[in-house]
């Protein structure tokens, strides 16, 4: 069976007017009814596959985002909903506005709009969908090296406006490519990788070490900008 | 002290031969010597006097009236010679063998653990005058009057040692001296010495209407009027169990060093009470004192497991939980039905293990961390691991399905059914709902994980330790050998008190379920631990709207500042709470009393 | 007898996940088709749970898949003791220690949301205690056995006798399988104020673990509603069978109809429905005898 059957909605509002909210919510409703797909919106990151991203990021959302996004279980996906999402749209230029979602956390598939159309929003999230499947199989290698228990307890997120620094701006973000790339560079230094990985699934300790120095280059490839 | 255990440990081989004798004959001892009769009423002259001194001193001098009142007739019977002579004195069977075991075995753990605890106690609590020696001497001289009272079949000798035990828990109550305490023991001293008075008055109508001298020969039943003194021991046993409306002494009685609370609410006083009254069970059958006990316990039950809820002081939940457990235990001893007391002498064997392990631990807890509050209690897991699992298996003990006291709710409910007496099926079925509340909000702190959190150092000292794992490891024991407990131990009571032989209670495929469920318990957390569940697991912090400061406990508040975060039980005190529910219920169960004592013993007259 | 036993929970222990996998189904689709839309397929609550179990699983502390997976194998437990024919009172006492361990796994988390969720489970734990044990109490009444074994052969259907227990029963159903205004710890509609209380903090194969206990638990529960109706007879299965698919339908429809309401509103309502319902059943009984 297909995991991309029920995929599980979480919908943040990063700065966004209301208006791509609204159409977001008008998405779930009977009028459109995204359940037909299995499409839930489950108001919890611990739950949700996809990430809907409203409004551009400024610095009081951008950890807020960043925390739902790491208690998001893999595989997951995120849909930056309307322009603004996308790179900022009107506010782009905005004091506080960071840029679009992707500022923050690796963007899946941009679904452009002001306000977004709830049927470009479907047609988003059926490609995001077709994303988890690809990103399950990459899951179930790196979950086959033992590498995908880092312990987010740790990563405590302290940041406001002042102390936001954009060129360590992926710290807390860890996809499973990053997490693969890490257990590749370990299976090479380390003698005999999968039986000390499998051995020590309760002490995350020393895959969390990396976390803080988690490299850039994880960011997404620009899947879907052609939405 | 020694002495003391040697005692003890006499009282516990008695108890072992007499079970493993397996006779279901009464040993009776017939004993004429006048010299133990004698020390009996010197020692009634005594506490009198003692109890008159300590009012005068206090100024508390309504004491001296139930005292007196208690003491003086009885004492005038038995110097003119009224009393009913040539009799037994002594009887050692199968239900005193079993009381010896509870009494002899918590005892001495409870006493081993004092003795560590006191020390401690007087670390802590430098303001309370140093008597640890003259409290130990005290609990020895209580155990000591509770074998002598469960081993005694002469009413008057019960008497005796009944006022004993209502005078010591009374100076062990006031053992602090502070205004509190002294206002509590006398509490508990005018509300038995009230008990005793009643108990005096059937002791009197026995020995000078009936010309009867013994409880056996209560129970025997017969005479018409039997009922009156019968009722009178019920209403003396109500107040020694802290029944609604007496219950506000066992509240008070937590003032006192935690092994006295211990003591008091699980081996011994509120024991005797229950003991009383499941000898008087088989003579309360169909008779409207054995449907007010009835009805009063499960009154009991109900409120007591409501009250329960609101209170967030560790002690007083398990005071009103032992409050609610003997309400319980009452009314199976009311219905007079051989289910009914199979029940209740298993409750009380688990509630004695239970409630004296959770006292103890939460004595330690309160050394520990200087507080028994049970939002303190938050984290526990973590903080103090040993004696929090202990705790997690206590508390299991008192509801879970497995456990001890759940298999005796089973039995009781089966009794009630089959006595017919829906509102106690009622009472149980709500107050059960109200159990499992409080028990389980408690469990869920203490089995709350905080991160970043350290461990405090868990100082209880190692003869603590010598009394606690051992009732740790009685009730998991006690959870597999029911079965054996209830062929050994409960049927051979039951053959005395009714003289007849009742089928399994609970019956031969129900048992062997409860062992598998028994053992999936403690296989289910080894099993995990085996196979490794959950290996793919990756560690994340609690769900706080995305802004979780990253200990689960701050969060990141709009102007960017960490907030500290709690969430605490739900007491519901603005429908249950004490203000609200306490003096109601104390009114309802007096009013109860009051028709049970009018008409039972107004109609006799 | 043991032999019957064993096979009749094996067929529960397999049988049950996909009845009660199939009836989560029906009511998503039930409640669509009130709401005038499409609605999922019906085998949609089998997508989510593979799903589910194909994620990653994130856990906040590592006692938390203990007490899930307790949870689980407890209420499969109980349901095999009742469909096996065991003592009903046994299996009300295992459902409530099921009960028990999910809420500790709640509580383990230490999160606010999961928390307050643990702690409105309770609450409802307390409402409905008290009616499961009236039942078990009231088909003993009625029929002299608290063995479902026994109970199955009996002449006449119980709910001619136990009316008030049914509907007591039906009532607090609503709590037991998560309806709408009773759904406190739970709330399985999007956007309220509990996230998704007691499951907030279980994420991934613990949380399909969850989903699945809860099919086991349904399908125990419309156990208990068709004994109500079950005889020797053979016939009177398929009176039980329509029994349980109308009472599964009106529980969609309650949960469609109502908003959810306070607890201590549920509180007074479930004891006051229990006590005049089913008290008032049980005194009737009690005095016929």
């Amino acid at each position: 069976m297909n995991i991309a059957k029920s995929p599980w909605v979480l919908h943040y509002d990063g700065s966004s007017c209301n208006g791509c909210d609204i159409e977001v919510l008008a998405t779930m409703t009977p009028m459109y009814d995204v359940e037909r797909f299995g499409i839930i919106n489950t108001g919890n990151p611990k739950h949700a596959d996809v990430l809907f991203l409203t409004g551009g990021i400024n610095a009081q959302t951008a950890p807020v985002v960043r925390q739902l996004y790491n208690m998001m279980p893999d595989p997951k996906v995120v849909v930056a909903c309307g322009i603004c999402a996308c790179d900022g749209g009107i506010f782009k230029d905005c004091y506080n506005i960071l840029g679009g979602a992707d500022k923050v956390v690796p963007v899946d598939v941009y679904v452009p709009g002001c306000a977004v159309r709830p049927e470009a929003l479907i047609e988003g999230v059926v490609k995001a969908v077709g994303l988890l499947e690809e990103k399950r199989k990459k899951l179930k290698e790196s979950l086959k090296q033992g590498y995908c228990s880092v312990d987010y307890s740790k990563m405590a997120i302290h940041m406001t406006a002042d102390d936001y620094d954009p060129s360590n701006q992926y710290d807390a973000v860890l996809t499973e490519e990053a997490l693969r790339q890490q257990a590749e560079e370990k299976i090479k230094v380390s003698a005999k990788p999968a039986a000390l990985a499998a051995a020590k699934p309760a002490n995350p300790a020393p895959a969390a070490k990396p976390v803080n120095s988690a490299p850039a280059q994880a960011a997404p490839a620009e899947k879907g900008d052609n939405a | 002290m020694l002495g003391g255990f040697t005692i003890m440990a006499c009282a516990i081989y008695v108890a072992v031969n007499v079970l493993i004798s397996g006779d279901a004959s009464q040993f009776v001892y017939l004993e004429h010597t006048h010299i133990p009769d004698t020390l009996a009423v010197c020692g009634e002259v005594f506490l009198m006097l003692l109890v008159c001194f300590l009012s005068i001193k206090y100024k508390k001098y309504y004491a001296i009236i139930f005292s007196l009142a208690g003491t003086i007739p009885v004492l005038w019977m038995d110097l003119t010679g009224r009393a009913v002579e040539g009799n037994p004195h002594v009887r050692i069977d199968t239900f005193a063998a079993v009381m010896y075991l509870i009494v002899g075995v918590v005892g001495i753990l409870i006493c081993i653990y004092a003795s560590g605890y006191m020390k401690d106690y007087h670390h802590h609590h430098t303001d309370v005058a140093d008597r640890s020696n003259y409290f130990l001497a005290l609990m020895f001289v209580f155990l000591g009057a509770m074998f002598g009272l469960i081993s005694s079949d002469s009413l008057s000798w019960i008497y005796f040692f009944w006022e004993i035990t209502s005078v010591c828990s009374f100076l062990m109550i006031g053992y602090t001296r502070t205004q509190e305490a002294v206002d509590n023991s006398f509490r508990a001293l005018w509300m038995n010495l009230l008990g005793g008075c009643g108990f005096a008055a059937g002791l009197m109508i026995c020995n000078m209407g009936l010309g009867i001298s013994n409880l056996s020969q209560v129970t025997e039943g017969g005479a018409e009027l039997i009922i009156v003194p019968v009722t009178l021991f019920a209403f003396a046993a109500l107040t020694k169990s802290a029944q609604f409306p007496f219950s506000r002494w066992l509240l008070g009685a937590m003032v006192a060093p935690t092994p006295s609370s211990a003591l008091l609410h699980s081996a011994t006083m509120v024991k005797i009470g229950v003991y009383m009254l499941i000898r008087l069970s088989p003579v309360m059958y169909g008779t409207l004192t054995g449907v007010m006990i009835t009805v009063i316990g499960g009154f009991t039950f109900f409120a007591a497991s409501l009250l329960a809820i609101t209170v967030s002081d560790g002690k007083k939940v398990l005071a009103y939980s032992t409050i609610s457990n003997l309400g319980l235990i009452t009314a199976c001893a009311g219905t007079g039905t051989p289910e009914g007391v199979w029940a209740a002498v298993m409750l009380v064997l688990f509630h004695a293990v239970s409630k004296s392990l959770l006292f103890q631990t939460v004595g330690d807890i309160e050394n520990c961390m200087h507080s028994r509050d049970i939002e303190d209690m938050h984290g526990l897991i973590i903080k103090l691991p040993r004696l929090a699992f202990i705790m997690i298996i206590g508390i299991c003990g008192m509801f879970l399905a497995p456990f001890g006291m759940l298999v005796s709710k089973w039995a009781a409910l089966k009794s009630f059914v089959d006595s017919g007496s829906v509102w106690l099926v009622l009472f149980l079925v709500f107050g059960s709902g109200s159990t499992l509340f409080y028990w389980a909000k408690w469990l869920g702190k203490i089995c709350t994980v905080i991160h970043q959190s350290f461990e405090l150092e868990d100082i209880t000292p190692r003869s603590e330790m010598v009394s606690i794992f051992p009732l740790t490891s009685l009730i998991i024991i006690m959870c597999f050998a029911f079965p054996w407990m209830s062929g050994n131990m409960i049927q051979p009571i039951l053959d005395e008190a009714f003289n007849t032989s009742i089928p399994d209670v609970i019956g031969g495929s129900d048992v062997i379920i409860m062992m598998i469920m028994v053992a999936m318990v403690f296989m289910i957390p080894i099993g995990s631990r085996f196979l490794s569940i959950g290996k793919n697991s990756k560690m994340t912090m609690s769900y706080v709207a995305g802004v979780n400061a990253g200990d689960d406990r701050h969060y990141i508040d709009s102007f960017g500042k960490e907030r500290a975060l709690y969430m605490s039980n739900w007491y519901m005190r603005d429908y249950f709470g004490e203000n609200k529910l306490l003096n109601p219920c104390i009114w309802v169960a007096a009013v109860l009393v009051a028709v049970m004592l009018i008409v039972v013993v107004g109609g006799a007259i | 007898m043991e032999y019957g036993f064993i096979i009749k929970a094996i067929l529960y222990l397999i049988l049950a996940p996909l009845i009660g996998g199939l009836l989560s189904g029906t009511d998503r689709l039930f409640a669509a088709r009130m709401q005038g839309r499409q609605g999922p397929p019906i085998i949609q609550p089998f997508y989510d749970v593979n799903k589910l179990l194909h994620k990653q699983t994130t856990v906040v502390n590592s006692i938390q898949i203990l007490f899930v997976s307790g949870y689980l194998i407890m209420t499969v437990f109980t349901g095999c003791l009742f469909f096996g024919g065991g003592d009903m009172l046994l299996v009300f006492f295992a459902l409530s220690m099921s009960e028990v361990l999910m809420v500790m796994a709640a509580f383990s988390t230490n999160g606010p949301y999961s928390i307050m969720g643990a702690q409105r489970e309770l609450l409802q734990m307390m409402c409905y205690e008290p009616m499961t044990l009236l039942v078990a109490i009231g088909f003993y009444y009625a029929q002299g056995s608290f063995m479902v074994a026994d109970l199955v052969k009996a002449d006449a259907p119980a709910i001619i006798q136990l009316p008030g227990f049914f509907i007591g029963f039906v009532f607090i159903l609503i709590i037991k399988l998560r309806k709408s205004p009773f759904d406190l710890s739970t709330s399985h509609h999007m956007h309220q104020e509990m996230v998704k209380g007691l499951t907030t903090d279980l994420s991934g194969s613990n949380l399909a673990l969850v989903e699945i206990a809860e099919w086991y638990d349904t399908v125990l529960m419309m156990g208990i509603v068709g004994m109500f109706f079950i005889t020797a007879d053979p016939i009177s299965r398929v009176w039980a069978v329509i029994a349980i698919i109308v009472v599964f339908f009106i529980e969609t429809l309650i949960d469609n109809i109502f908003p959810r309401v306070k607890y201590i509103t549920m509180l007074k309502v479930t004891w006051a429905v229990i006590l005049v319902f089913a008290g008032t059943n049980l005194l009737i009984l009690n005095v016929l005898k």
